[in-house]
């Protein structure tokens, strides 16, 4: 075994990890989990989206409010205070009724804290009528998170014009905006990886059409070409249509960033040795675009999806808050930002921007994990 | 049956592309017979992988044929035959790759990657996979505790006895080595040397032995055959090539190598300049702008291989 103790300089750069048994029996996938988990700020901002992620898919339980209710008598009110000490004794988790007074001045109402009247937070309560949901759309429930004691309001990040809880919006408002982008990144990847690798494989005629055709839809610029097609959905549709229809408009305009990848990948890949001697020894076409090919450069597709999903958040989020895309009483991270688009809302009412945080947050989260896994990508360099 | 297994007729290939046009290989014709090794030598870009390639139609030949004698259909040209009667001869002619980096999918699993031609060409249940599988690998040297393992768990040395597992494990006729050592540190060159030998005999395997390392292509072969800018310049049997080189190339190419051999006398030539780009070759012979013996002749027209003595020649000083 002399040859073992010897080494190739391209294996020698992981000389620690080399030791272990278990990375010999390490597949493509285990090997990338390595490279990626030591990519520290992938890591976080996987972590990020995972937890914005299942509070969306349980957002109905965890916001206090469903997209109907509304408290009229708590009109854009700020942000609620949580409390734990009441007059210098620890109470746990409360809130202090509110009352309204109007600014002598201006006339213009404003909600205020009453110092008197603690509200503990309830934890796993039944709530309002008008909050029922149903888990997975299957078994019926009004069962809430958290919610004020009778007399109390918890409005964690404020509430709108028509007194509606933004923190129960924004997370229900997560629930289309961050599954428009990932369903349309599915559509988009059906598109890109047929018509991509119907280029890249077959090469000639097929190819020059393809790229003639990708550099047309490429080089309409993106948002105007949104906005063309949004303008034409029309204003009675239902919100669930509308959503459909968002994703086709979506993934139609970004299909050809991923069609370019695949057929260069492919067109790469064909000349790599380990497909010549597939081929020689005799593999059908078929096994060797299933077998060696495609999964070669899976994990750069999966690169490319994760870094294409925040232009797909900003493109719902730009449709929507120009009124092009979802309109009220539907909710979505653009259809609450349509609030913003007014001065006074700056001036007065600045809470009303938080859903923008969660924007930024979430395509910031996805360019960092996506940093992550292009690094991992390719474990054998 | 004969003692012929494969004859190259005028094989011929252009890479075509966008704007390039290179004429890597001209009618090269070569008899190999069974059991034998035929080393082909020449320096880089002479076309020595588009020769190999193209007989293991690892890449589409544009002009001339390669019979196979066959025992049950005659002769067929490999280079045109489809479907059922494609699947039956390719895995007699195999390929053993240069790099044992690139040519084996990280991806698989070693077992996967010497196994895969059987599922190909073969029924075997996997449990007949697995026997041949096991028979193989203990042939070429390795240790079968190590099947499940990826590529990346093993050296330069233990990755090309792997692909030449994959390459033995349908039994071909023949084998085309493309400096199936040449990547590799030279003790363990001659580690494989040995055991490409050692299934040579056991097999009655033929090599078309490529290499750009004269001394492993004196050891090993039977015939050699030496190639400047996609043409042959010379063929013979390997001690009266080595002995006595007639083509001025083949020459020089040996002066720059140490001679073990006192006696051997050749006038040393010192090869001077670059092999000229085969894009846009040298009109006449296209070794003549290298060559201290090149006449006006040599300029215009290109000389013919002719036969002297058993040894094939071409040039026109000889
Ligand atoms: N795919 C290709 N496209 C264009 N030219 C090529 C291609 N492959 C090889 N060549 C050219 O063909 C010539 C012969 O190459 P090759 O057969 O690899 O030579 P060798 O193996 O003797 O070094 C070289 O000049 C090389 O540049
Ligand atoms: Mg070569």
């Amino acid at each position: 075994m002399s040859e073992e103790v010897k080494k190739s300089s391209k294996t020698a750069a992981h000389s620690d990890e080399k030791k272990s048994e278990k990375y010999y029996y390490a597949s493509q996938w285990a090997l990338m989990g390595r490279k990626f988990r030591r990519h520290k700020l992938a890591m976080g901002s996987t972590f990020v989206l995972l937890i914005f992620y299942l509070t969306a898919i349980f957002g109905n339980f965890i916001a206090p409010q469903g997209t109907e209710q509304y408290d009229g008598k708590f009109v854009n009110c700020a942000p609620t205070p949580v409390h734990y000490f009441h007059e210098g004794k620890f109470v746990g988790p409360f809130v202090y009724a509110m009352k309204t007074e109007r600014d002598p001045v201006t006339f213009m109402a404003h909600h205020v804290e009453d110092k008197e009247k603690v509200c503990r937070i309830k934890f796993f309560t039944e709530g309002d009528p008008g909050g029922e949901y149903k888990w997975f759309g299957l078994f019926p429930s009004n069962i809430h998170l958290f919610e004020a004691e009778e007399g109390g309001k918890i409005f964690l990040f404020g509430t709108d014009n028509m007194g509606r809880d933004l923190f129960s919006r924004v997370i229900l408002g997560a629930q289309i905006s961050l599954f428009i982008p990932v369903v349309g990144m599915l559509l988009t990847l059906v598109l890109g990886l047929f018509i991509g690798s119907l280029a890249g494989y077959f090469g000639g005629w097929v190819d020059t059409v393809i790229q003639r055709a990708i550099e047309v839809v490429r080089s309409f610029p993106q948002v105007p070409l949104w906005m063309a097609l949004s303008a034409a959905i029309p204003k009675t549709m239902k919100p669930a249509q509308v959503f459909m229809l968002m994703t086709i408009i979506l993934s139609l305009v970004s299909w050809p960033g991923l069609a370019r990848v695949v057929r260069s990948k492919f067109i790469s890949v064909k000349k790599e040795d380990f497909i010549m001697a597939a081929r020689i020894s005799g593999a059908p076409a078929s096994k060797l675009i299933t077998r060696h090919m495609i999964p070669s450069f899976l994990s750069y597709i999966i690169v490319d999806m994760t870094m294409s999903i925040p232009s797909l958040i900003i493109g719902e989020t730009t449709l929507s808050f120009l009124g092009l895309g979802l309109r009220s009483p539907a909710t979505s991270w653009g259809v609450l930002l349509q609030e913003t688009n007014k001065l006074e809302t700056i001036m007065f009412y600045n809470w009303k921007l938080i859903p923008m945080i969660f924007v930024f947050l979430s395509v910031l989260a996805f360019n960092f994990t996506g940093d992550g896994l292009r690094d991992a990508a390719d474990p054998y360099k | 049956m004969d003692d012929v297994l494969l004859e190259i007729r005028n094989l011929s290939k252009v890479y075509e592309g966008k704007d390039v046009h290179v004429k890597a290989l001209s009618d090269v014709s070569l008899t190999v017979n069974r059991g034998e090794t035929i080393g082909i030598v020449g320096e880089s870009g002479c076309g020595k992988t588009t020769l190999g390639r193209c007989v293991v139609r690892g890449i589409e030949a544009t002009g001339g044929e390669v019979l196979f004698h066959t025992e049950e259909d005659g002769i067929v040209d490999f280079l045109k035959i489809k479907g059922a009667q494609l699947k039956k001869y390719r895995k007699d002619i195999q390929m053993i790759f240069q790099d044992p980096y690139t040519s084996l999918d990280p991806r698989m699993t070693v077992f996967d990657i010497i196994s895969e031609p059987l599922r190909y060409n073969t029924n075997f249940s996997n449990r007949e996979i697995e026997q041949a599988v096991d028979k193989i690998v203990e042939q070429v040297g390795l240790n079968k505790a190590f099947l499940r393992r990826y590529p990346h768990a093993f050296s330069g040395g233990q990755r090309q006895r792997i692909g030449i597992a994959r390459s033995l494990i349908l039994q071909p006729k023949l084998i085309v080595c493309d400096e199936a050592v040449s990547a590799l540190d030279v003790s363990i060159q001659a580690q494989i040397i040995n055991l490409l030998e050692d299934l040579q005999r056991e097999y009655n395997l033929t090599y078309l032995f490529i290499s750009h390392a004269l001394s492993v292509v004196r050891h090993i072969s039977d015939r050699v055959m030496v190639m400047y800018l996609g043409r042959m310049v010379e063929f013979g049997k390997t001690d009266d090539l080595f002995k006595q080189p007639l083509h001025p190339y083949t020459k020089a190419l040996l002066s720059a190598v140490p001679q073990p051999d006192p006696d051997i006398a050749i006038d040393r030539i010192i090869l001077e300049g670059e092999v000229p780009n085969p894009a846009n070759p040298p009109s006449g012979c296209h070794f003549h702008p290298r060559c201290i013996y090149a006449s006006d002749r040599c300029r215009r027209e290109i000389p013919p291989l002719e036969n002297k003595d058993g040894r094939l020649i071409a040039c026109w000083n000889v």
